[in-house]
């Protein structure tokens, strides 16, 4: 049973940090919280939805052309609107705001579009269970499970030892001395939304397969946002092992006292975490520029 | 004492010719205008976010609630009760989070009201759980509520330029020099703060009394996603123009009832193209002016008003 509950738990600690991860980048490069995040990882799923079901792809076909679709998405928003908020010079509260904005758009536009019906994919992975050392493990879960941990191996790699890694730890560093330095910024930043998005695509075709794709499916953004924040804004490692915690937390709270107080104790973490560690677990403390 | 605010309500709408229809529709205007003049105080001087408000909300149309239904309050005193837990609540959080940074900050607000609805729904016994708490006599009346709004705008106005609103603006504006000419900006926030979620109380208080019953689902994080979407659409810095905006995003839907599908998808395409291009809401950092409009009308020679002033 512990056993059994932990897998699930790193599997969704696992898609949180897809997400979060997201979250991070962009956090340590433009100083704001991407609240249309989550809503990349829906129209993502989405995307997949529309060409496993309805245009009959085959499902690894479709997932890709999903993925691809997340991160256009994210690359359009950077391209389009928060580009042009940037160069206006606003306080960086403008970019939030703006990304509500998206956030409430996206939501509504999938709702309009798909109409707020639950759909699944058409494509059956084996949903048995295999039986280790008393443990009831989800094939599924597993698959996630693996498939994540590679990829966030991946961009572990990719930040910390190539050359577009060390460009995008350049601007986070300092964006201006970047730029002087012949760091392309804007290119950077552009880069790292697709990337953002794609990893955003993953995680809500994952979610998607687990549970079902739906327009508010979305609002697991605001977990992994917390997660990010849990971890450390800014910090990649620290929103890997905040999505972790919180993932395992959540369902260890669901398991063993009750599945509806399971979001109060995600976020009463996050309050007392924040009273403990103003900053969260790795990130660096933030100060007022006068 | 309800019935009598009720009998002269009925009198003076009779009078009016005011259908009911309409009355609601005032009712909620005014309920709108008390709690985005909260998130205007918060948000615009003193560029604060807070997702928690439907939170505070939530405190005060239950705390008034339970009060009138449970233990036979006067409906006034059990508004007033409301509202100041939201704000003693408020308090009591913002001593805790304000001294965490931006995002930090923002984000305790947010766990906070989902903190609340998550206990509402889960405490059956005290709050009706998801099917609601039924069975609040309707105390929000037009006239009630007009006048609640118009006192909470003349509040916040005595209040915005007053000492203090002049040191949340200039916290707004910069945080580090205010503290350098001795503003402790940890205080005022906190007064800010506090002051936005009695309004938010207050707010949620006569929505209790509008709707006669109360359910968690009201006050979700969507409920503070549109307060500060209206607070934006209206105008940063400007207590008018906040007071437009609830105005606009309570009426427009009421007028185009066949778009009603389309609001909510309304307001994002306002928010983002509002924030490109012109950042400033409709009526952002100036407030309305009668003089103003006055020299507007006449000709362009008063294209600002200064040589009127």
């Amino acid at each position: 049973m512990f056993l059994q509950q932990l897998i699930t738990g790193i599997s969704i600690g696992g898609i949180y940090a897809l997400l979060a991860t997201g979250y991070s980048l962009i956090y340590s490069l433009l100083d704001f919280s991407n609240w249309a995040h989550g809503e990349f990882a829906m129209l993502g799923a989405y995307f997949a939805i529309v060409f496993a079901n309805m245009v009959g792809l085959p499902f690894m076909l479709a997932a890709l052309l999903g993925v691809c679709g997340g991160a256009l998405i994210s690359f359009l928003c950077e391209k389009l609107v928060y580009r042009h908020i940037r160069s206006t010079g606003a306080p960086n509260m403008f970019l939030m705001i703006g990304a509500m904005g998206l956030s409430t758009i996206f939501q509504q536009v999938a709702n309009l579009v798909f109409t707020g019906q639950y759909r699944s994919f058409k494509f059956k992975l084996p949903v048995s269970t295999i039986e280790i050392a008393g443990a009831y493990l989800g094939v599924l879960d597993l698959i996630s499970l693996v498939l994540t941990a590679v990829i966030l191996v991946f961009l572990i790699y990719l930040i910390n030892k190539t050359k577009f890694g060390l460009n995008v730890r350049a601007i986070a560093c300092n964006a201006g001395a970047a730029r002087v330095l012949g760091v392309r910024v804007d290119r950077s930043i552009a880069s790292v939304f697709l990337l953002a998005g794609s990893l955003a695509g993953v995680a809500g075709i994952l979610y998607g397969m687990k549970y079902n794709v739906f327009p508010t499916m979305g609002n697991i953004g605001l977990k992994a946002f917390v997660a990010s924040v849990v971890g450390g804004l800014g910090s990649v490692p620290g929103a890997i092992v905040g999505s972790l915690l919180l993932g395992v937390l959540e369902t260890f709270v669901s398991g063993y006292i009750s599945s509806s107080l399971r979001d109060f104790f995600s976020f009463a973490l996050l309050i007392v975490l924040l009273l403990v560690k103003p900053s969260g677990l790795f990130g660096v403390d933030v100060q007022d520029k006068a | 004492m309800i019935e009598a605010f009720n009998n002269i309500n009925n009198a003076v709408c009779g009078f009016l010719h005011i259908n009911p229809y309409i009355q609601g529709v005032v009712v909620l205007v005014c309920i709108n205008v008390i709690a985005i003049l909260g998130m205007a105080v918060l948000t615009g001087f003193t560029r604060l976010f807070s997702f928690g408000n439907a939170g505070f909300m939530a405190i005060g149309a239950y705390c008034a609630a339970i009060l009138i239904v449970r233990h036979n309050f006067n409906f006034l005193i059990a508004m007033v009760i409301g509202a100041a837990l939201a704000g003693f609540v408020a308090f009591l959080l913002g001593s805790l989070t304000l001294k965490l940074k931006g995002d930090y900050f923002l984000i305790t607000c947010l766990g906070f009201g989902e903190c609340v609805r998550v206990l509402l729904n889960y405490f059956k016994k005290f709050s009706g759980g998801s099917a609601g708490f039924p069975g609040i006599p309707s105390y929000s009346s037009m006239l009630f509520s007009v006048i609640c709004a118009i006192l909470a705008f003349f509040i916040a106005w005595r209040f915005i330029h007053s000492k203090y609103g002049r040191n949340l603006t200039s916290i707004r504006e910069n945080e580090v020099a205010a503290e350098a000419v001795g503003i402790n900006a940890f205080r005022y926030k906190r007064l800010s703060f506090t002051f936005s979620a009695v309004y938010a109380g207050w707010a949620g208080a006569l929505y209790a009394g509008y709707m006669m019953y109360v359910v968690p689902t009201n006050f979700a994080l969507n409920k503070s996603i549109e307060l500060i979407t209206t607070t934006v659409i209206g105008g940063l810095g400007s207590l008018t123009g906040s007071v437009l905006g609830a105005l606009l995003v309570t009426l427009l839907p009421e007028v185009f009832r066949s778009l009603s599908n389309y609001r909510m998808l309304i307001y994002g395409f306002a928010v983002v193209l509002i924030i490109m291009f012109r950042p400033n809401g409709l009526y952002g950092y100036k407030e309305f002016s009668l003089k103003r409009l006055i020299n507007r009308l006449k000709g362009g020679k008063a294209k600002t008003g200064k040589e009127a002033a």
